[in-house]
């Protein structure tokens, strides 16, 4: 598809990092507030579809290839796993919630009014599945507009 | 790192180690090509090497495994997602290992020429990881998310030629019904969900009493009708002919695994869930006249006639087809029938000896039934590889440039129609025996179709391999070596479990037949006996 | 009564998906009609939970009062995540359907079949 009026383009720009912060709030927030990896992963993918409607698909696609996408996508699901299995070495059982209990790194049980530094495995795991869901669903949106315009539909 | 500590960690390892090659084939295919053939088999050959541990310790010295995710014990009100192992969870392991074994060295040489190979690999793991999961958990919900995780993928690979428009429609069959019958499953779980509060399976089967309440039933039902939809029993075959036959062969070889995940599903959640309403000193449902109606009459009733029309529709459709995959694809339907027929008839003689001999020949035919039709496939998908044709009438003459596919397709025919010395004679001998003490003509329509399958499949035999030679197939080769290795493990297994089945049956479907009739077993591993 | 209204409107959004999967021509249709029935098993889902004069499940900084369960929301989530995964594949096999056979009527499909 091809892009939209030089105002739109402008305005869009102007309103992506908004989205973008917005998004990541709610993606690091997940162990206290309602939220967590697929919600806030859901709400960057629609900035980035904004985006993509905005300047056309084939402008996009040129710009960002689906490889570069696939190898963020593997990154996160290898991080998920990682982090379970890292519950099998320190601790005793797979998934473990390891990080609980030391002192450095998100040590401290979440009770009450709490911040941002406790729940232990909990935030890295929201990460890790955040980073997938952007990556997956925009990856998804960008090709099915890249198939269905003129010049994705030529390779048959 | 010995050998008790993988043990005990093995039922959740089993489903790791697909995971997490799975994820890094994307990374390691960019490297090189045969690097990432090397790293999938070596990681289906690490799986199939801790199934076999596990199923050995639980199988032989007879031992109920339990895996909590998160902690190390159980917990009062049971809240943890936990697997539990017993000797039918065992069974349908092996069945998994080998099928995934052999599809991914037989993909090898098969889809060498295709692009886009590094998603397919990624996607036999995917599958293979869903499908592990579904085999091995104790919890309800778990087993929804196992069960779509499995369906997704599997509906890729089926449509995973995009050239072809029909392969695309076949997807798209199977993906609209299997939603469906998941959602069915899902909405009976949220029933049984909001009546006990409890999603494990083994506090839901101490929860539900004899007489079933009205919202016990209808959760029966919608369970019983979403798995018999994944399952492919008629009236809701239709994807069953097109999935399995546009598919690479290699996909139809772990599908057929993954429709027999489901059917143990719905043996699971019918005799351990409901175990407690199937007893003999149950209540009875409804009394008409003189005679009771109990709920293990009822259902083996509905389940025996379900399953004569399947074999019967099965075998009938693949008499007129013309196409080598989808006559075969009617034949796994039919056997789906058998299977079916046989626990049907179990679970209506619920408690007598012939009742426990139908049990055991359905479970022993579950497996047999895998190996016999996976080789049928391979065959199928070796020729389509040699001469790029699927149609029967067009095919002649093979048997002098393919001497090897020609035999296992010749063992492939024996083991289908239930003739000695292969394993399907063993258990389609237990079922023929077993249903005539129960009622008569159940037996009869079972050797009719068998004798009728007989004939459908030397008439492909003939038609595709002896006959005139056609100029056009003059310099077809034999397939290569990975392929042929793959057909001759599978046949070599058939010709096992047909010599000695008396081994077979005492070490593996004894246990397994035990483990589901009984289901106190299985509810005292978790909550712990009075 | 009036806690009734959400589980006739569960009853309503499956019939109105069943009608649509079952009797509509269109491919797009049939998939709107599985996401109106998977619209309605998740609000089953939701309303077991609810207790009544309930507060939202949050720890931090809560007034007093009874929390309405949260076991069953977590399991929505699950379910909303495979429904997007689910209808993604299946629109991407309709693109590719209609580039291969220029219509997206099921009975032109299915004759295209018998033909060949």
């Amino acid at each position: 598809m091809s892009g939209m009026s030089r105002i739109v383009k402008t305005i869009s720009s102007v309103a992506f990092p908004f989205v973008l912060i917005y998004g990541l709030y709610i993606i690091a927030h997940g162990h206290l507030t309602p939220g967590g990896g697929f919600q806030g992963g859901a709400i960057v993918a629609s900035g980035c579809a904004m985006i993509l409607v905005a300047y056309g698909s084939i402008w996009t696609m040129g710009k960002i290839k689906e490889k570069n996408l696939s190898i963020f996508e593997s990154f996160g699901a290898i991080g998920f796993i990682g982090l379970a299995f890292f519950g099998l070495i320190f601790g005793a059982v797979f998934f473990n919630n390891y990080l609980v209990g030391n002192k450095y790194f998100f040590g401290e049980k979440a009770l009450g009014l709490s911040n941002i530094n406790t729940a232990g495995v909990l935030p890295l795991m929201n990460f890790a599945v955040g980073l997938k869901v952007i990556a997956g669903l925009f990856a998804i949106v960008l090709v099915m507009a890249y198939a269905t315009s003129k010049k994705g539909g030529e390779t048959k | 790192m010995n050998m008790d500590t993988i043990l005990t960690h093995s039922p959740a390892l089993i489903i790791a180690v697909p995971l997490l090659g799975a994820f890094l084939t994307p990374l390691i295919s960019r490297i090189n090509d045969k690097l990432r053939n090397v790293f999938v088999i070596l990681t289906v050959g690490l799986t199939g090497f801790l199934v076999s541990l596990l199923s050995y310790d639980v199988l032989i010295n007879g031992k109920i495994h339990t895996y909590v995710f998160g902690s190390q014990d159980i917990g009062s009100p049971v809240v943890r997602i936990l697997f539990e192992v017993d000797g039918m969870n065992a069974f349908m392991i092996i069945i998994g290992a080998i099928l995934v074994f052999v599809a991914v060295v037989y993909s090898w040489a098969f889809m060498k020429e295709n692009t886009g190979l590094d998603k397919y690999y990624t996607l036999i793991l995917l599958m293979a990881a869903g499908m592990f999961g579904m085999m091995l958990t104790g919890d309800m919900f778990n087993f929804f998310v196992f069960l779509e995780i499995t369906s997704i993928s599997s509906c890729a690979l089926i449509a995973f030629w995009t050239n072809k428009g029909k392969a695309v429609e076949a997807g798209f069959k199977y993906i609209v019904i299997s939603t469906i019958g998941a959602l069915f499953i899902l909405f009976a779980i949220a029933i049984l969900y909001g009546q006990y509060n409890a999603l494990n399976m083994a506090v839901l089967a101490n929860s539900i009493q004899s007489p079933m309440t009205f919202l016990d039933k209808t959760a029966l039902v919608l369970l019983i009708a979403g798995l018999a939809m994944k399952a492919g029993i008629v009236p809701m075959h239709m994807w069953l002919p097109d999935a399995y036959g546009r598919a690479p062969a290699s996909v139809t070889l772990i599908l057929v695994g993954t429709t027999q995940a489901s059917l143990y599903a719905l043996f699971r959640m019918v005799f351990t869930v409901y175990g407690n309403s199937l007893s003999l000193d149950a209540e009875p449902l409804r009394q008409i006249g003189e005679v009771d109606i109990t709920l293990n009459g009822l259902l083996g009733v509905i389940i025996v006639l379900l399953a004569i029309i399947t074999i019967i529709v099965g075998v009938l459709m693949a008499l007129k087809q013309s196409d080598f995959k989808r006559t075969i694809a009617f034949a796994a339907v039919a056997e789906i029938g058998y299977m079916f027929l046989a626990v049907g008839a179990g679970l209506w003689a619920i408690g007598t000896t012939h009742g426990m001999m139908a049990l055991k020949g359905g479970i022993f035919h579950i497996i047999n039934d895998a190996l016999d039709v996976g080789l049928l496939f391979l065959v199928a998908g070796a020729i389509y590889y040699a001469t790029k044709e699927t149609s029967l009438n067009k095919m002649g003459g093979l048997a002098r440039n393919m001497k090897y596919t020609t035999i296992f397709f010749l063992i492939g025919l024996l083991a289908v129609s239930g003739m000695p010395p292969m394993n399907g004679f063993a258990s389609k001998l237990l079922i023929y025996e077993s249903t005539y003490l129960i009622n008569p003509i159940l037996a009869i329509v079972a050797i009719l179709c068998s004798i009728l399958l007989l004939a459908v499949f030397v008439k492909v035999f003939h038609s595709a391999f002896l006959g005139p030679k056609i100029p056009r197939f003059n310099d077809v080769k034999e397939v290569p070596k990975s392929m042929l290795i793959a057909m001759g493990l599978l046949a070599c297994v058939i010709i096992f479990f047909g010599l000695f089945p008396d081994l077979i049956v005492n070490n593996i479907v004894d246990p397994a037949a035990n483990a589901l009739a009984n289901n106190s077993n299985y509810i005292s591993q978790i909550i712990g006996g009075p | 009564m009036i806690y009734n209204i959400p589980f006739i409107a569960v009853a309503a959004l499956i019939m109105i998906g069943l009608y649509a999967v079952i009797f509509k021509r269109n491919l797009i249709k049939i998939v709107i009609g599985i996401t109106l029935i998977e619209s309605g098993v998740n609000l089953f889902l939701i309303t077991l939970g609810y207790r009544e004069k309930s507060i939202a499940p949050i720890h931090t900084g809560n007034p007093e009062g009874i929390m309405s369960l949260p076991v069953p929301q977590a399991l929505t989530l699950t379910s909303i995540v495979i429904g997007v995964a689910v209808l993604a594949l299946m629109l991407s096999l309709i693109i590719h359907i209609y580039r291969h056979y220029g219509t997206l009527d099921v009975r032109k499909l299915a004759k295209e079949e018998d033909e060949e």
